[in-house]
């Protein structure tokens, strides 16, 4: 008798689920679908058509030909606002109506100009492009033109070296960790949860399978499907939206592994929601329990940084924040994975937190 | 010829927390039988198949499947067996075929989808969803599945339950059909027709105990001695023979 392969059962339930996930609906329109539809309305939004409008505060210096105002003014996307008088700014700021108010001073000593810009609560989307577009500048600003001093050690992680930084640079990371989070967690907590109900497992077990086979080859599943829809959705943004890879296929490779990273422990969540849940009907709510707060508080549309601070504390609590900026810093930075190690510990974290969780409350029957 | 014992199991007992499922019951099943456990709900009969299908831990006893111990040899126990759960689903979104390689790569064993659903005429549904089957179709393809591994013994929970009677009675012959090329069949059932028609022996499971074992028409030969009679005058035929009769013996795909 031939001697019995725990591999080739754990692939016959990968190619098995796999072949469930990609006939079900809701799995292709999660992963897919949304995501797609999210960068088309963002990337539209956010290419071309968004302006940025700042209001030019009346002591703000506009002299020099050479100035710092003279390099915003070339900004595409910055609309300068300068007819109104300083009551109507603060008044429009309040209102959204003006994304920014600026202020520059010059010096005669270093730093020779400083920028005084005023955000808004109620336009916190676009300050977020605003900050990141200001941030690149000031660091090109401060290596190119000063010869004399070093560069600021803090503005040196942020190496935009002039690139644009386009909103669908800033979105597209963010989907992606958003269809991982929601086909680990949904899509995990399903799956488990159904295949328990309907005793599926059950019948498995009736077989020589070992359960670890079964964890894996789901696992196996779900990543491939995974990573086929990242690759789909750095496709079309790469070719239709100009998202930037910084090293090509390097870069996507990279992204690819921290999905992989970002999978295994929203699957963690799905393990767990599958013990707790009695029914179908509970997982939807419990599954919006985990990626809800997540999704709106992760930096997935707008960064975290317009959010206040007690708001902040809480986004840094959370995965997803941190799986978004990794992405972010891959793609765009072009930072390889040594160089996202603060985020990967704090996903490492997670993961022991989470399956230590899961290990406890999932249920086999 | 001497019968074989092929499962053997002595004083079983299986507590769920205070309740007594299973009070130490004690029976034999001989190889190559048809054998019936029959019994009212919740008499203990998918706790005592689960326990022998090593699905479940026994409290205590002994029982043995092929001379292997539910105790150490689970793993070579199933690669011996073929198992049919009551109420069992398949995996979401496959069609058989898909479902057979599955099991194919579960059991380790390389069988082609054609060939399994072809021993149970199911080879015109390879391409059909398990949830789009009749209710006798979805039996015969979970036998199909429990015949992958070649088993030695293969345990019905209730296949029939459900099944018009044409389809209860193609189902019937699968299962003779499966005892005759040498595999040994328990079975539960709540149809005591049934029993008596398929079963070579049949255990009476009650409150947890076994309170007979025998084939059936010795069972029935001993109650008619006992001075038993039936209430109404004995017919010829019954109603299944009217219904049989006039809707024809073929078999309906739902």
């Amino acid at each position: 008798m031939k001697k019995y392969s725990n591999t080739r059962a754990t692939l016959a339930i990968a190619v098995a689920s796999f072949r469930s996930i990609m006939r079900s609906p809701s799995a292709v329109v999660f992963s897919l679908a949304f995501p797609l539809i999210f960068i088309i309305v963002f990337a539209n939004i956010g290419g071309g058509a968004i302006s940025v409008d700042v209001g030019v505060a009346k002591t703000c210096d506009t002299s020099r030909a050479d100035s710092l105002y003279q390099a915003i003014k070339q900004i595409s996307i910055i609309h300068l606002e300068k007819n109104q008088s300083a009551a109507e700014m603060a008044q429009n700021l309040k209102k959204g109506d003006l994304d920014a108010i600026m202020d520059i001073q010059k010096h005669s000593t270093p730093p020779y100009y400083t920028l005084d810009i005023k955000y808004t609560t109620a336009s916190a989307q676009k300050d977020g492009i605003l900050s990141s577009l200001l941030d690149g500048m000031f660091f090109q600003i401060n290596s190119k033109g000063n010869t004399v001093r070093q560069p600021i050690a803090e503005l040196k992680e942020a190496t935009v070296q002039g690139r644009a930084y386009k909103y669908i640079d800033f979105i597209l990371p963010g989907m992606l960790g958003f269809s991982l989070l929601s086909s680990g967690v949904f899509g995990t907590a399903f799956v488990f949860l159904s295949l328990r109900l309907t005793l599926v497992i059950k019948r498995f077990f009736a077989t020589p399978v070992k359960r670890y086979s079964i964890v894996i080859g789901e696992g196996l599943a779900r990543l491939v499907f995974s990573w086929i829809g990242a690759l789909f959705i750095i496709t079309v943004g790469y070719y239709f939206f100009g998202f930037t890879l910084v090293h090509g296929l390097t870069t996507v490779v990279n992204m690819l592994i921290l999905s992989a990273f970002g999978l295994i422990i929203f699957m963690g969540f799905g393990f767990i929601i599958s013990g707790i849940a009695k029914n179908e009907s509970t997982i939807p709510p419990l599954s919006n329990i985990v990626t809800l707060p997540q999704f709106l508080l992760s930096g997935t549309f707008f960064a975290t940084t317009a959010f206040p601070s007690w708001l902040r504390g809480l986004a840094d609590i959370l995965p997803l924040t941190y799986l978004n900026h990794a992405m972010r810093q891959v793609a765009f930075e072009g930072a390889g994975l040594g160089g996202v190690t603060h985020d990967l510990l704090i996903l490492g974290i997670w993961f022991i937190i989470i399956y230590a969780v899961a290990v406890k409350t999932f249920k086999w029957e | 010829m001497a019968k074989q014992p092929i499962i053997t199991v002595k004083n079983l007992v299986k507590n769920y927390g205070d309740f007594e499922a299973v009070k130490g019951i004690s029976f034999e099943v001989y190889d190559g039988e048809i054998f019936g456990l029959l019994g009212p709900n919740g008499a203990g009969k998918t706790t005592t198949l689960e326990v022998i299908e090593t699905l479940r831990e026994k409290t205590s006893g002994e029982v043995t499947v092929d001379g292997l111990s539910i105790d150490h040899d689970t793993d070579k126990i199933k690669q011996r067996i073929g198992v049919q759960l009551q109420a069992a689903g398949y995996y979401p979104n496959l069609n058989l075929s898909e479902l057979i390689k599955l099991f194919c790569g579960l059991y380790g064993i390389d069988k082609t989808p054609a060939e399994m659903l072809g021993k149970v005429a199911l080879t015109d549904k390879a391409k059909a969803k398990y949830k789009d089957l009749s209710g006798g179709q979805k039996q015969r393809f979970s036998i199909a599945t429990t015949l992958i591994n070649n088993p030695k013994i293969i345990f019905l929970d209730e296949p029939t339950t459900g099944l018009d009677p044409q389809a209860r009675r193609n189902l019937w012959d699968l299962i003779r059909e499966i005892r005759d090329h040498g595999t040994t069949v328990v079975i539960t059932t709540h149809y005591m027709d049934e029993a008596e028609e398929l079963c070579d022996r049949v255990a009476f499971v009650d409150g947890g105990h076994i309170v007979g074992i025998d084939t059936p028409n010795h069972f029935i030969d001993e109650l008619v001695a006992s001075g038993f009679e039936r209430k109404k005058e004995v017919k010829l035929a019954n109603l299944e023979d009217v219904f049989i009769t006039l809707t024809g013996k073929e078999w309906r795909e739902g």
